[in-house]
Order: C-alpha cells, then structure tokens, then sequence
C-alpha cells in the first residue's frame, strides 16, 4: 500500500532530513515510526502527503507516486488520508460539528448524509455532547479527539498521527491510542509518528525507527 | 452539477458568514465603493439626459434662407427651382409668411400684439435639409445661397445644437474615463480587502488544504465575497443616484410650472441599473480572483 524506496530529502539550506530510507507497508497495518527529535519522522510524514517532495527516491501511495504528483492533483490524493497534528489545527471559529463536517464539505459530501456520519465519528470519539460547543471550550485531550474525528469522518484507507499524545498526560494518551487501534481494527491503516514509550508499550506495533534521518530499524514488512 | 451547485452555495454561504461576521467594515466598504460610483453614473444620467433633449430640439442642422420682405410670388418661385436643381440639398421646405406669422401668434401667446400690426413683418422662408451635413458641406451651401437674387438672409442654426453635443460628448467621455479609473480603483478595493482577509486566514487555510481542500474551494467564498461587495456597492450608487435624480425632478418640477416646458430627469433604465449591478459585482469577483490566486500561491503546500 505505501512504499518507500531509496527515499533522501535535503531540505534548501543543506540540512539533511532522510538519507536512502526505504520500507514498505502494507494494507491495513499499524506502524510507528519512531527516533529521537530531528531523526525525520515528521519529514516522512510530510513525505507521505506531499507536504514535501523528496530529493531523490521515489514516495509510492497506492500506486501513485506522491513526489511526482502534479499541483491538482494533491487535494484529491491527500482525501485518502485522515491527519492527526500533535497542535489539533482545529478552526477556532466554527463548532465542534462544524469542524468535523470539514473533510466531508471538502469532498463535496451532500448535507444529510454528512450530518449522520458526523454525528457517527463524534460519538465514536465520545464527544457527541459537545456538537455544538466551540472546540476553544475543550480540554486538550478532547480536543485530540475531536481532531482524531475530524480524521477518520471521510472513512480514509490511512490515519496519519504525527506526535498526537505529545502535548497529553498519560491518561489521555491512552484513550488516543485505544481510539488509533480500534480504527486499526477496522482495517485501516495508521501510521504514527511517536516517541511515547507508553503507547508503544500498550500498542506493540511494527516499529520503523529512524536515527539521524537513516532507518535505524523495521524496514522490512 | 448537483455536486457542483452544492459547491457554489457552500462557497456563496461561506462568503455570507463572511459579511456577517463583520457588518459594519461590510457596509463601509460597500457605501465607499457606491459614492465613488455614483460619480461617473450620476454624470452619465445627467448627459444622457441632455442628449436625449438636445435631439428633439433638432435633429439634423439646417439652413434657413429667409426672402426679401417685398419679393413677389415670381421671385419666390425662381428661388424655389434652383432649390430642386441644387444636388446638395436633400429636402426643403417654403414656410410662407402667413404660416410663420400664424404659428408665431399661436406659439407665443403675443395674439394682441401681432394682431395689432399694421402689416406682417416676417419673410416668406425656405428651411433646407443638406444632403451632406458636415458642417464644411453646410457652410459651403450656406454661402451659395446667400448669393441668390432677393435672399435677404441665410442662417445655418443649430450650430449652438452642434456645440452643445460636442459639449455633451466631452461630458460623457469625462463619464467614462470617470469609470473606468473607479472600475480599476474597485478592482484595487478588493484586491486590498481579499490580500487582508487571506493573510487573517492563513492558517484555515493551510489546514484546509491538508484535509484535501483544492484551491477552487478556498478560492469560492474570497471571489464570492468580492462580487457581493462590488454588488451592494453597485446598489448604493444606484440608490443614491435615483434619489439625486428624484430629488432633482422635484425642483425641476417647479421650473417646469413656470416655463411650462418639459424639464425632466429620467431615472436609470433597467438596462442601466442591471449593468450598474453587475459590472462591479464582476469587477468585484475579478479583483478577489487576481488577489486570491497571487496569495494563495504564497501559502504553498
């Protein structure tokens, strides 16, 4: 489903972020990626949705090549995913439901059927009382989930979480990953970038580990 | 096309919010862009009006040769054949001396004066409608005349009409170029409005564009709002020159009581009125394009 290969991004200015990555994952997997700060993840992240493009190396998602892909074309290869920010990016002048709603008027999704699903993921993420509250009013870690919502609402084949417990005590951090590897069950693929030791402990997922932009680990499927 | 219209109205309702969230900025922008409209198309009633008036007065330029006081029947026949031989005149027309004094005694109301004449004082006349009325053509023609045995006059009128329309011409090219400066100016208006309210965005947007937004969908609500702008400007402008024509008609109406003439201002067509709607919403809606797409090309990612 996604493959890296040979995979170098030097960023303008020198830095080196990933030097000849390689690995792949398949279909409906559960992956961390993880490394000290600075070692790439987020870069591979970005990678992935064509944040950035690589230098050299090829960014295979679904058979498409992500850093070949033209300007237009991004929006719509970018709808397969369902992103998870460490900082939530929620939009603090709209609702709850609103915010949620996001993806699904993105993708031109008609009203009533956006509404149920909307309603689906937020009770999903427990937070199905708060429809109309403004995101401001949340916790972090409710807002968390309602970002985690705002994530899965258009079902996409991939979650994407970079850092999502990095700013949460460890109760929390827990429900976040409880709520990645009940997505997980559902055959969806997730993909985070983390170096919470306690997730990973209560996860035991597959581990790509980076170090100074090289895989130190975990590329082989 | 359902998706499509669904799009549009998600963009056009976006572009609401929009207004709505800030009404008093809306408002102003929307009264500064209608005064500065007002200008030009005030001007434009203003000298379209004239221009409709001065056509009725006349038409075309003509000549008017006016006979001796005492030329015979004879003479006045004579004047008249070389009138029809004359190629470069296309019509003419013999106003006799008791028809110009009759119509005199009717349109002027001086019944008692005229009546009290000893004897008719006006000419017999000929009016001449040139074939060619350029006015090198109508001068050349008027000096011809002139020569003819017991003409007594020859007056090319009009030409205070001919100046007037230039006048009126001049008037409504200022008009224009009044536009078309205030049409770029909006476009400017709006490009500044759009530039600011992007860079307040900035982050909604990159967000959006990471959930998969494409840049006709960040794009509809900006250009929306800038056609709604550049609209209710338009309907200021309009409001405000039909009530300067209304209130003008009000003291025009006074003046008409009492030179019982037709002194009015007609109010802006619905053809105007449309395209005084509908040229600043585009110009709006093309101001925000120019602004939105340079802006969002700067939030690359």
């Amino acid at each position: 489903m996604i493959s890296f290969s040979h995979v170098s991004k030097r960023y303008p200015g020198g830095h080196q972020a990933l030097q000849d990555v390689s690995f792949s994952i398949n279909a409906g997997e559960l992956v961390f990626v993880t490394g000290h700060s600075g070692a790439g993840k987020s870069t591979l992240l970005k990678l992935l949705v064509a944040i950035e493009r690589p230098t050299s190396g090829s960014v295979i998602v679904n058979g498409q090549n992500v850093g070949a892909l033209g300007r237009r074309a991004v929006p719509f290869m970018r709808r397969s995913f369902g992103l998870v920010f460490q900082d939530h990016k929620l939009l603090f002048d709209r609702s709850v439901f609103d915010n949620v709603a996001l993806p699904l008027q993105i993708a031109g999704f008609p009203g009533r059927d956006a509404a149920r699903r909307v309603r689906a993921a937020l009770d999903k993420v427990g937070l199905l009382k708060y429809e109309t509250a403004m995101p401001i009013t949340l916790s972090g870690g409710e807002q968390q989930r309602l970002c985690m919502a705002r994530a899965i609402v258009h079902r996409p084949a991939i979650l994407l979480a970079d850092e999502p417990t990095g700013n949460l005590d460890t109760d929390y951090a827990l429900e976040i990953g409880e709520l990645i590897r009940s997505f997980n069950q559902v055959g969806v693929t997730a993909i985070i970038a983390t170096h919470d030791q306690t997730l990973l402990a209560r996860l035991a997922p597959r581990v790509i580990s980076l170090k100074h932009g090289a895989l130190e680990s975990g590329g082989a499927a | 096309m359902r998706a499509w219209l669904a799009a549009h109205a998600g963009g056009f309702g976006a572009a609401l919010e929009r207004i709505a969230f800030a009404p008093l900025g809306s408002a102003l922008n929307a009264l500064v862009i209608g005064i500065a409209l007002s200008l030009p198309v005030g001007l434009y009633l203003l000298v379209s009006n004239l221009q409709a008036a001065s056509h009725q007065l006349t038409a075309a330029p003509q000549i008017s040769a006016f006979m001796a006081l005492d030329a015979n029947r004879a003479e006045i026949a004579q004047i008249e054949a070389r009138l029809k031989q004359t190629p470069q005149i296309a019509a003419y027309r013999l106003v006799p001396r008791e028809q110009a004094l009759a119509e005199l005694k009717k349109s002027s109301g001086l019944t008692d004066v005229i009546d009290g004449l000893p004897q008719n004082p006006l000419p017999d006349a000929f009016v001449i409608d040139a074939a060619d009325p350029s006015p090198t053509a109508l001068e050349a023609l008027r000096d011809e005349i002139r020569q003819w045995p017991r003409v007594a006059h020859v007056q090319l009128d009009a030409q205070w009409a001919r100046r007037l329309d230039a006048g009126l011409r001049f008037s409504r090219m200022v008009a224009a170029i009044l536009g078309t400066l205030l049409g770029i100016a909006l476009v400017a208006v709006t490009f500044n409005t759009i530039r600011l309210q992007v860079l307040t965005r900035r982050e909604e947007i990159e967000v959006i564009k990471l959930i998969g937004a494409t840049d006709a969908f960040i794009q509809r609500p900006f250009l929306y709002f800038g056609a709604l702008q550049g609209l209710a400007g338009g309907a200021v402008a309009w409001l405000i020159v039909s009530a300067g024509a209304y209130l003008a008609n009000r003291s025009l109406g006074e003046l008409s009581h009492v030179y019982a003439s037709l002194l009015q201002l007609n109010a802006l067509t619905p053809g105007d009125s449309l395209a005084l709607l509908l040229t600043p919403a585009s110009l709006g809606w093309f101001g925000a394009w120019l602004s939105v797409s340079r802006h969002l090309a700067l939030i690359e990612r």
